[in-house]
């Protein structure tokens, strides 16, 4: 191929070339290593420090074990300091399951993707909700199998341009796009379901409330947070773009809020 | 030490066997011949204060079991051929990862020799399997299959069917794990590797994963200097050492003299044995060879035993699987014949029809002149 650039390597480890300052620290106690592989615009790593706050937070630093599984986020099982067990594609709600009974104790958590969770491991997380065990699962939703190279998943909305969808997504060729936190919420052994978004501060901080929730009712049963995050290099946008593609394409199918919420009394989703 | 002999089938055996062998989590789906091995373990499991669960596939038995093996209770689980094979993938990552299980195959027939023995899973990789003749010698191999699974960290396999798993046999189940403080029954130690959650926020957090089992901390990143290669090799390395570790084991009878020698493995090798000691009685000079380590194969120990016969013949119920394991251990030495076949019944259980002694006498005879 002729005229294709060759892009310089700049090592992450270097300070960047325009002048920044510190806002915030990382969280010391559980992000061990600042750097994470991810690619610039990618919503996971926001996504992952409102998971590991919320475990400091709720001082269960010393009695977690966390589930990930296959995807991007995968990367964080070597960057936290959490105990983590890798799990295959799917399988990581059967782990987690493995895990809680075996000790429970701990507080259990999985971490996987919407490829992974939605696509590969349904089955495992519809049961591991019937079942309601006293799990917490994320789902980390950017609507493509991002470590491939952006993929349709089931959570891929109508239109939406993918590797394998290049004129996007078409519900009489490809089918429609799964809602997998209103599914779950049907689910009696679920008592606490719902849908954040990691595009502005505020859906942070609302999705940062969702996730502490979460964990804390997962004595109660299953407990279940999706937060939608960006994938700019799997939807062909823009970086700066990117959350105002979620906002407007993603979050309109996957609507944020809290679906069920036993704990408060409250059942939103009936 | 071990109980009175009792009555049992090789289901209700195998998994009195497994509880008393300190096996405190047990997860399956049903399918015959495994079934009653997951309804046995159903009924025992709780009162002895351990959990057993319904799997609502072979893909979650399996994920189950991995997560509680990572906690380092004692995992086990199993299925038929087909649910196998759909545990091969976590089979092949849970190596890697080095967690230990014991994973029984009640296979139909003998056709699940490969899938047993090279694994159907993907990447490079081996585990111990042994295959009991009957349900005494079962019984055995499932504390010998735990006690392998944690010195090695890795899953064993026991293969068994239709026959062990639905024989009645007196047999005696031993009392509780003899480990070396002379831990009571249920009362095993979890190993230090295992995760308990403590480790947290302070730089040294445990990590159980297929891709290596220490955390990077070269501060350069995630998966920065991480070199995949030094953790495969390191597997493939613990592998090698355990093969030469692990004695293969063998059983065999009236080799002194034998001119051809009857080679077999499992439930089926009683049949054949049987027929070897009649035609042994009319003066026939027949010998025996039970491979009972399936991996690692008795290759040297099958080649001394043949030395002398002009011909090995191997027996199995399928096409001809092991009878490459044999060949490479007669290496050119002797002809080596495949005496078996497919002789399935209408189930489908493979309750083969040429098992019968007088038949497996007949193909023996056959060779033999």
């Amino acid at each position: 191929m002729t005229g294709r650039k060759a892009l310089p390597i700049v090592p992450t480890d270097e300070p960047p070339a325009c002048g920044a300052k510190l806002v915030h620290d990382f969280t010391p106690a559980l992000v061990d290593i600042g750097a994470h592989q991810l690619c610039p615009g990618c919503g996971e790593p926001v996504a992952m420090r409102a998971i590991v706050e919320a475990v400091a937070e709720l001082g269960r630093t010393a009695s977690c074990v966390a589930v990930f599984g296959i995807g991007c986020s995968t990367a964080f099982s070597n960057n936290l300091d959490i105990e983590v067990v890798q799990a295959l594609h799917g399988r990581a709600p059967s782990v987690a399951t493995g895990v809680k009974r075996s000790r429970p104790d701990l507080a259990v958590l999985t971490v996987q993707g919407d490829g992974d969770m939605a696509d590969e491991g349904l089955q495992e997380v519809l049961h591991a909700a019937a079942r309601g065990e006293r799990i917490t699962c994320f789902m980390l939703n950017n609507g493509v199998f991002g470590e491939t190279g952006g993929h349709m998943t089931a959570t891929t909305v109508l239109g939406q341009r993918t590797k394998n969808t290049l004129e996007g997504r078409d519900s009489t060729r490809h089918g429609h796009p799964i809602r997998l936190a209103n599914l779950l919420a049907q689910l009696e052994g679920a008592v606490y379901v719902a849908r954040g978004a990691v595009d502005t501060a505020v859906n942070v901080h609302r999705t940062k409330r969702m996730v502490l929730r979460a964990l804390r009712a997962q004595e109660l049963g299953f407990t279940f947070v999706e937060i939608l995050t960006m994938c700019p290099t799997g939807w062909f946008v823009e970086t700066t773009q990117a959350p105002i593609y979620l906002a407007e394409h993603h979050a309109a199918v996957h609507s944020m809020g809290v679906l069920k919420d036993l704990e408060g009394g409250k059942d939103v989703a009936q | 030490m071990s109980g009175p002999a009792r009555l049992l089938a090789g289901s209700e055996a195998l998994a009195a066997a497994m509880v008393a062998a300190g096996c405190r989590f047990f997860a399956g789906y049903p399918m015959t011949p495994f079934t009653e091995v997951l309804e046995s373990m159903a009924a025992r499991l709780p009162e002895a204060g351990g959990i057993c669960m319904n799997a609502e596939s072979e893909l979650e038995a399996i994920g189950m079991c991995w997560g509680a093996a990572a906690t380092g209770t004692r995992a086990a689980t199993g299925s038929t051929g087909q649910g196998l094979a759909l545990m091969q993938e976590s089979l092949a990552e849970m190596t890697l990862a080095r967690l230990p299980l014991v994973v029984l195959n009640m296979a139909r027939g003998q056709g699940d020799y490969f899938q047993t023995t090279r694994g159907g899973g993907h990447g490079d990789y081996r585990l111990p399997v042994l295959a009991p003749s009957d349900v005494p010698e079962a019984v055995a191999h499932i504390s010998l299959a735990f006690e392998w699974a944690e010195a090695w960290r890795t899953p064993v396999m026991v293969l068994g069917d239709y026959y062990l798993a639905h024989t009645h046999q007196s047999v005696a189940i031993p009392q509780g794990p003899q480990g070396p403080e002379g831990t009571s029954q249920g009362a095993l130690a979890r190993p230090g590797w295992a995760l308990n959650g403590s480790s947290g926020g302070t730089g040294r957090a445990k990590l159980v994963s297929p891709l290596g089992t220490a955390k990077q901390r070269d501060g350069l990143g995630g998966q920065a200097g991480y070199d995949l290669a030094v953790h495969y090799r390191a597997c493939a390395e613990r592998t090698e050492a355990m093969l030469h570790a692990i004695p293969p084991r063998v059983e065999s009878m009236f080799l002194d003299d034998a001119e051809l020698v009857v080679v077999g493995y499992g439930t089926p090798a009683k049949y054949l044995r049987a027929a070897v000691r009649e035609l042994r009685s009319t003066g026939a000079r027949i010998g025996f060879v039970r491979p009972v380590t399936l991996v690692p194969f008795p290759y040297a120990e099958i080649a001394r035993r043949v030395r002398g016969a002009r011909a090995v013949a191997v027996y199995e119920n399928n096409t001809g699987q092991a009878v490459q394991d044999v060949r490479l251990a007669v290496n050119g030495a002797l002809p080596v014949e495949f005496i078996g076949g497919l002789s399935m019944d209408p189930s489908g259980f493979g309750i083969a029809p040429d098992l019968d002694v007088r038949v497996l006498r007949e193909r023996i005879t056959e060779v033999a002149t």
